[in-house]
C-alpha cells in the first residue's frame, strides 16, 4: 500500500456533534493507521467565528503540535470580513501555509461577486492552492436555525478562464456538479475534485470515464465523514496500478510542490 | 459475512435487469459482500399504479433468477391499493421468490391502510422495509418519517420492521423509534456521517442495526465505511454487517423451505 494524501479533512469542533476525531492526535492516529503521508488540514472554526485570525493561528499550531508531520493547515479566508487580506498575508507569510479553504456559503458571498474575483487573484499572486468547499452537510439533515445550501458553482468556469495562476480544489463537490457544469470545469487545468462526496457503484471508476484520473483527488472529509468510507471507494472500482496511485497521492503531490 | 439490505436496479448502468444483476453483484464481489437484497425496477416510481409495482416486481425476479445464492427480492407496493398489493404479495412472496416488502413514498407508514399489509406480510414472515426520512426543509407529500414508523410500530408491536435510512437525519430519527423495540434501522442511503452506528448501539443495541447500502445510487463503499469505521466491538460489527439481517430472512426461507 502506497501512502495517501487526503486533501480533505478538518480540525477543531464541528458545530453541531462531537466526533471520534475532533481531536487533533485522534485524528492524526486514525489517518496514520491507514497510510496517509500527508492530509490537507482545514479548521471548522472557518465556518462560523469572525475571528478568524486566530482560528487560523490555532490551525497551524495544532498542525505544528500534533501532526507528527502529517498535516498542512489550510487556512479560511473569509473574504467579508474587513481586512481579510490581512488574514491571507497571516496564512502565506506568518503559517507558511500551501493554500487556503473557503467556505462561500457559510461565509455569505456569491462566485459571480467581485470580491470572490478578487480573492481568487490575491491567492494566486502568493501562489496559495485555494480549495473551496460546495457543501459540509447534506442539506436535507442541517441544523434548522442553520440551512446553508451547497455553493452555486454557475459562474465559476468564467471566472477561472480569466485567472490562469490559480489552482482550484473543489471540496465536497461531486454529488452537486453533474453533466454540463462539470465538464466546462474539467476543461480548466486548473480544476481539480477530491472523492469525499463521490457517489454510486464503482464511483470512481465512472467518474473517471468523464474526466481525466489527473483531476482528481483523494479526499475523505474525515472527521466529519467515517474515513473509511473513502478509503473503500479506492476498492470498490476498478484502477489500474497508475491511475489508483495518481488519485491517491501524486496528483496532489504534485499540485503542492 | 457481509449481507446488503438494501439495493435497486435504478441506478447501476446497464440496458436488462441481468445486465444490472450482474454489475451490482461484481461490485459486491469486490467489497466482499455475500448476499444483497433487491427491490424495485428499472425506473424510479414514487407512487406507481398496481400495474407499475408488478412490472417493477417482475422486472426484480427476472434479475434474481439466476442469482438466488446470492440476493433476495422484496415486492413493491403502494398501500393506496391495498387489494391489489395484497395479491401483490401473494404473488411474489407466498408464491414467487422474494422474501420481503419494500414501501416507500407513496403513503404514509403511519396510515391505517398498512396494517393489513403488515399483518400478511408478518404471517408470511416476509421482512418489512419502509423508507423513512426526517427532511428538514420539509418531507415530500406522503413520504414517511421515523415517528411514521413509531405509530405504525406501536401498532404491530411483534411484528419486526425496518426503518429505512435511520430516518436520515439519524439523531433525531434513533430517538424516534427507540422505543419500539420491534423496530432495526437500515444504515443505507445517506452520507457516511461518523457516529451514527455508535448512537445506534447506544441507544437500540446492535441487534437493531443493519448494514445496507442503496446501491447503485449510493456506493457499497462508502456506506460499507459506517460499520467498519465505527469505533464498536467486532461483536456489533457482525451483527450489523450480517448476521441480524440473516436471523430476520431464516424464517421466511424456512418457510419456503429454502435452506443456505
Ligand atoms: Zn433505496
Amino acid at each position: 500500500m502506497t501512502g495517501l494524501i487526503d486533501v480533505n479533512v478538518t480540525l477543531s469542533r464541528w458545530p453541531f456533534r462531537r466526533l471520534r476525531g475532533d481531536e487533533t492526535s485522534a485524528l492524526v492516529n486514525k489517518l496514520r493507521e491507514h497510510h496517509v503521508v500527508q492530509a490537507w488540514a482545514g479548521t471548522f472554526d472557518g465556518l462560523l467565528h469572525k475571528d478568524i485570525s486566530s482560528a487560523n493561528a490555532r490551525l497551524a499550531e495544532e498542525c505544528h503540535a500534533h501532526g507528527r508531520g502529517i498535516l498542512l493547515p489550510f487556512g479560511s479566508i473569509n473574504p467579508t470580513l474587513p481586512d481579510w487580506e490581512e488574514d491571507l498575508r497571516r496564512c502565506h507569510e506568518v503559517h507558511k501555509m500551501r493554500g487556503i479553504r473557503l467556505h462561500p456559503n457559510y461565509h455569505g458571498y456569491r462566485l459571480g461577486e467581485p470580491i470572490f474575483a478578487k480573492l481568487l487573484a490575491a491567492a494566486a499572486d502568493r501562489g496559495l492552492i485555494v480549495q473551496l468547499a460546495v457543501l459540509m452537510e447534506d442539506k436535507r439533515t442541517q441544523h434548522p436555525l442553520l440551512q446553508i445550501a451547497p455553493v452555486d458553482l454557475g459562474p465559476l468556469p468564467e471566472l477561472i478562464k480569466q485567472k490562469p495562476g490559480i489552482r482550484l480544489v473543489l471540496l465536497n463537490s461531486l454529488q452537486v456538479i453533474r453533466g454540463d457544469l462539470l465538464l466546462r470545469l474539467v476543461a480548466n487545468e486548473q480544476v481539480f475534485f477530491e472523492t469525499a462526496c463521490l457517489e454510486g457503484l464503482g464511483g470512481i471508476g465512472k467518474l473517471i470515464e468523464q474526466i481525466y484520473a489527473r483531476k482528481l483527488l483523494f479526499g475523505s472529509h474525515a472527521p466529519l465523514f467515517y474515513f473509511e468510507s473513502a478509503l473503500l471507494k479506492l476498492k470498490e472500482s476498478v484502477l489500474d496500478e497508475s491511475t489508483r496511485k495518481a488519485i491517491s497521492a501524486e496528483n496532489a503531490r504534485r499540485l503542492v510542490l | 459475512m457481509i449481507w446488503d439490505l438494501h439495493c435497486h436496479l435504478s441506478g447501476v448502468s446497464g440496458r436488462t435487469p441481468d445486465e444490472r444483476m450482474a454489475q451490482l453483484i461484481e461490485f459486491a464481489n469486490r467489497m466482499g459482500i455475500e448476499r444483497i437484497c433487491v427491490y424495485m425496477g428499472m425506473h424510479w416510481s414514487s407512487d406507481p399504479k398496481p400495474e407499475d409495482f408488478r412490472q417493477q416486481n417482475d422486472e426484480v425476479i427476472q434479475a434474481l433468477s439466476h442469482w438466488h445464492h446470492r440476493a433476495f427480492g422484496f415486492a413493491y407496493l403502494n398501500p393506496k391499493y391495498v387489494k391489489e398489493s395484497l395479491a401483490e404479495l401473494d404473488r411474489c412472496v407466498r408464491d414467487g421468490p422474494m422474501v420481503g416488502v419494500k414501501l416507500w413514498t407513496a403513503h404514509r407508514c403511519s396510515a391505517s391502510e398498512l396494517d393489513s399489509i403488515v399483518e400478511r406480510a408478518a404471517d408470511m414472515k416476509a421482512v418489512i422495509f419502509q423508507h423513512t426520512w426526517f427532511k428538514v426543509e420539509g418531507n415530500l407529500g406522503n413520504e414517511s418519517t421515523p415517528l411514521d414508523m413509531a405509530a405504525l410500530a406501536g401498532r404491530h408491536p411483534n411484528v419486526p420492521l425496518i426503518c429505512g435510512h435511520t430516518g436520515g437525519d439519524w439523531e433525531k430519527g434513533i430517538r424516534a423509534i427507540r422505543p419500539h423495540k420491534n423496530v432495526s434501522v437500515d444504515l443505507a442511503g445517506f452520507d457516511p456521517t461518523a457516529g451514527v452506528t455508535e448512537m445506534a448501539l447506544r441507544e437500540l443495541g446492535a441487534e437493531r442495526i443493519i448494514y445496507g447500502s442503496d446501491a447503485g445510487g449510493r456506493s457499497f463503499a462508502s456506506q460499507l465505511g459506517k460499520v467498519f469505521g465505527a469505533d464498536i466491538p467486532e461483536s456489533a460489527r457482525k451483527l450489523i454487517l450480517g448476521e441480524n439481517l440473516r436471523r430476520m430472512i431464516l424464517p421466511i426461507l424456512k418457510l419456503k423451505g429454502v435452506s443456505l
